[in-house]
C-alpha cells in the first residue's frame, strides 16, 4: 500500500527525470506531437460534447422563457429567469441546505477518515479485514443505501426509529437533514480515510521518532508534525469531499424528495425540469450552481492553495 | 509501522477495528435483513427477521420490471466502461509519455469534468437527447457515462502508466518498432493491471449512477436498476414494497461486495492514485 501513496506523491521527481524535453522540433519530435495529439482527441471530443457544449446552451436556454408545456411561448427574456430564481425563496432555503449538509457532512468525515487513516495506518491486525469492510460504503450504490437509512427511520419498521422512541425523523426539516448528514457521512468517510491515508503514509516515521524521543507527546506529533505534512492530502480531500457534497442528489431524493424543505439545490435544478418543465428556469438554476462550484475550487485552490490534483502531472 | 505494541495496544486497535468494521456492516446488513422479512415482520423494528423468507427475491427476480433495468445496468455499465477506459489509455499514455502542446489544457479539462455538478448538464442534455432521439436510449445513457468515466480513468491511468518500465519501450523503438507500436505490443500488456483497476472503478461509477439514469430515461427500455427501484410500486397504493425495494438493494449490491473482495488493495490504489472521484 505504502508503494502506491508513493507513486501518488513521487511522482513529481520522477517526471523531471522523463527524456525528451528537448525543445526544437526534429522528424521524431513531430511525430510524437501528431500523435499525443491524436490519443487524446476522442477523449477530448467526448468530454467537450457532453459537458462543454450542453453548458454553453444551458446558458442560452436560461436566458429564454421556455417551458415544455407551453412551446409555442419560447421567447427571449434576457436575465428574468435568473431574477426569478435569486428572489424565490426556495432557492435560498435549498441553497442553505446544501451549504448545511456540505459544511457537517465534509467536517464530519474529515474527523472520522482522519481517525480512520490513522487506524489502517497503524493497525497491524485485520488490516485487510478493515479496508475491505470501508470500502463497501464507499462502492454500495448510493440509493441502495439509502432506501437502507429510509427504512430504518421509519416508525414501525425501522431499527434506529425504535432506538429513538419511534420518532418519524424523516418528516422533520432538522431531523431529516441530520439523517442525510449521516447518510452522507458514513458512505464518504473510507474515501476521505483513504484518500488521508495515502497523505499520511508520506510523513517520515523517523521524524516521528525524533520527536518522540525529544518527549514530544503524541497529540503534540499529530499537531507539528503530521498535520503540517499532510496538509496537501487534506486539502486535496476536502476540496473534493466538498464539491461532492454540494452536488449531492441521490441521498436526498430517495430519503426526502426534498419535501419538508430538505431539498439541496440538485433537488430544485432537478424539479423544475422535470416536474415543472421549465427549460429555462431549470437552466438558470444549473448555471447557478455551476458559479457555486467554481467559486468553491477557486477559494480552495487560490484561497488554501490547494494543490489541484493532476497539475504535477501537467508539469511534465 | 515498527511500532512497539503492548498487550493493551494491541487490545485497543483490536476494539478500534471491531467498530470500524461494524459501523460499516450494519446499514448493509440491515438492508440484507428486511430483504429476508416476511410483509408482517416488515412492521416489526427488530433488526433480524423474525421468520425468514425469499418471497421478496423471488418476486424482484420474475418481475420484468426490475430484470430488464437489472440487464440495461449491465449492458450500459460493460460498454460504457469499455470505450471509457479504452479512450482513457490513450489519452494516460500520451499524458505520461509523449511531448505535445495541449496537455494541461487537457488535465484542466479532466479536473473540471471531475468536478462539474451533474444537475448542470441534466436540463442541456435532456433537451439535446430529445432532439437526437437519444432520450431512453441506451446510448442516451453511455455517452454522458463515458464523459463523466473519462477524468477519472485519464488520472488513475496515468499514475500506473508512470510506474511502467519505459526502457523496455526505448529497446522496442530500438528494434524497430514504431511508437505506435510500443504502445500496443510492449506498454499494453504492463499496462493491463492499471487498466483493470480502473476498468472497476469507471464500472462501479456507471453502476452507482442515479441522476442521469432517472432523467434520461422513462421507460424500462433504458431504465438502470438504481432508476427502477425508485418507480417499484406496491400491491395498492397505500402498501411501499418495502421487502422488494430491499431485495432489488441487495441485488444491486452484490457486484458491488464481489468487486470490493476480490479486488481490495488494487481499488485502494485506483482511488489514491487517481485522487479523484468519479
Amino acid at each position: 500500500m505504502a508503494v502506491n501513496a508513493e507513486v501518488a506523491a513521487g511522482s513529481e521527481a520522477v517526471q523531471e527525470q522523463t527524456p525528451g524535453h528537448r525543445r526544437q522540433l526534429s522528424e521524431g519530435a513531430k511525430a510524437e506531437r501528431r500523435l499525443g495529439l491524436l490519443l487524446i482527441a476522442p477523449a477530448v471530443i467526448v468530454m467537450v460534447a457532453v459537458t462543454a457544449y450542453p453548458i454553453v446552451y444551458a446558458i442560452w436556454l436560461s436566458l429564454e422563457k421556455y417551458n415544455l408545456e407551453l412551446p409555442q411561448q419560447i421567447k427571449f427574456v434576457g436575465f428574468a429567469n435568473y431574477g426569478a430564481v435569486l428572489s424565490s425563496q426556495y432557492w435560498w432555503t435549498a441553497l442553505e441546505v446544501t451549504v448545511i449538509i456540505t459544511v457537517f457532512s465534509v467536517s464530519i468525515s474529515l474527523v472520522l477518515g482522519m481517525l480512520l487513516a490513522q487506524l489502517m495506518h497503524r493497525t497491524i491486525f485485520f488490516r485487510g479485514a478493515v479496508r475491505t469492510a470501508s470500502l463497501l460504503p464507499y462502492g454500495i450504490v448510493t440509493v441502495a443505501a439509502a432506501y437502507g437509512w429510509q427504512y430504518a427511520w421509519t416508525p414501525g419498521t425501522g431499527y434506529l426509529s425504535a432506538a429513538f422512541n419511534n420518532t418519524a425523523a424523516l418528516t422533520n426539516q432538522a431531523q431529516a437533514v441530520a439523517v442525510i448528514i449521516l447518510a452522507e457521512v458514513w458512505k464518504t468517510t473510507p474515501f476521505m480515510g483513504l484518500l488521508l491515508l495515502a497523505g499520511l503514509s508520506l510523513v517520515p516515521e523517523d521524524l516521528q521518532k525524533a520527536a518522540k524521543m525529544d518527549g514530544a507527546t503524541t497529540w503534540q506529533r499529530f499537531r507539528l508534525i503530521t498535520l503540517p505534512l499532510m496538509k496537501p492530502a487534506i486539502l486535496v480531500a476536502v476540496l473534493f469531499r466538498t464539491l461532492d457534497s454540494f452536488r449531492i442528489f441521490d441521498n436526498i431524493y430517495i430519503l426526502t424528495e426534498g419535501a419538508n424543505n430538505t431539498g439541496s439545490v440538485s433537488i430544485l435544478g432537478y424539479d423544475n425540469l422535470f416536474n415543472a418543465l421549465n427549460l429555462g428556469i431549470g437552466s438558470a438554476i444549473s448555471i447557478l450552481i455551476f458559479i457555486c462550484v467554481a467559486i468553491i475550487a477557486i477559494v480552495f485552490i487560490r484561497g488554501f492553495g490547494t494543490a489541484a490534483p493532476g497539475t504535477d502531472i501537467g508539469k511534465r | 509501522m515498527a511500532v512497539v505494541t503492548t498487550p493493551r495496544q494491541k487490545a485497543g486497535w483490536g476494539v478500534a477495528n471491531f467498530v470500524v468494521i461494524a459501523l460499516a456492516l450494519i446499514p448493509i446488513l440491515w438492508l440484507v435483513s428486511l430483504s429476508f422479512k416476511t410483509p408482517a415482520a416488515i412492521l416489526d423494528p427488530s433488526f433480524l427477521p423474525a421468520s425468514w423468507t425469499w418471497g421478496n427475491y423471488t418476486s424482484i427476480l420474475q418481475n420484468t420490471q426490475f430484470i430488464r433495468p437489472l440487464i440495461n445496468s449491465i449492458g450500459i455499465g460493460l460498454i460504457s466502461t469499455v470505450i471509457a477506459v479504452t479512450l482513457a489509455s490513450m489519452a494516460a499514455y500520451a499524458v505520461a509519455r509523449l511531448q505535445f502542446p495541449g496537455k494541461s489544457i487537457l488535465i484542466g479539462m479532466s479536473l473540471l469534468i471531475a468536478i462539474f455538478p451533474q444537475i448542470s448538464l441534466i436540463t442541456p442534455l435532456f433537451s439535446v437527447e430529445r432532439r437526437l432521439g437519444l432520450f431512453n436510449t441506451w446510448p442516451g445513457l453511455i455517452i454522458p457515462y463515458i464523459a463523466f468515466g473519462l477524468p477519472l480513468g485519464i488520472y488513475t491511468l496515468s499514475a500506473f502508466f508512470r510506474e511502467i518500465p519505459w526502457e523496455l519501450e526505448k529497446a522496442a523503438k530500438m528494434d524497430g518498432a514504431t511508437p505506435f507500436q510500443a504502445f500496443v505490443k510492449v506498454i499494453a500488456p504492463l499496462a493491463a493491471p492499471g487498466m483493470v483497476t480502473t476498468a472497476i472503478l469507471v464500472f462501479m461509477a456507471c453502476w452507482n449512477d442515479f441522476i442521469f439514469a432517472i432523467s434520461f430515461t422513462s421507460t424500462t427500455a433504458s431504465r438502470t436498476a438504481p432508476a427502477s427501484i425508485a418507480y417499484f410500486s406496491g400491491g395498492s397504493v397505500f402498501t411501499t414494497p418495502t421487502g422488494p425495494i430491499s431485495a432489488a438493494a441487495v441485488v444491486i449490491t452484490i457486484p458491488i461486495v464481489i468487486f470490493v473482495l476480490f479486488f481490495q488493495r488494487r481499488i485502494v490504489a485506483g482511488l489514491t492514485s487517481g485522487a479523484v472521484k468519479g
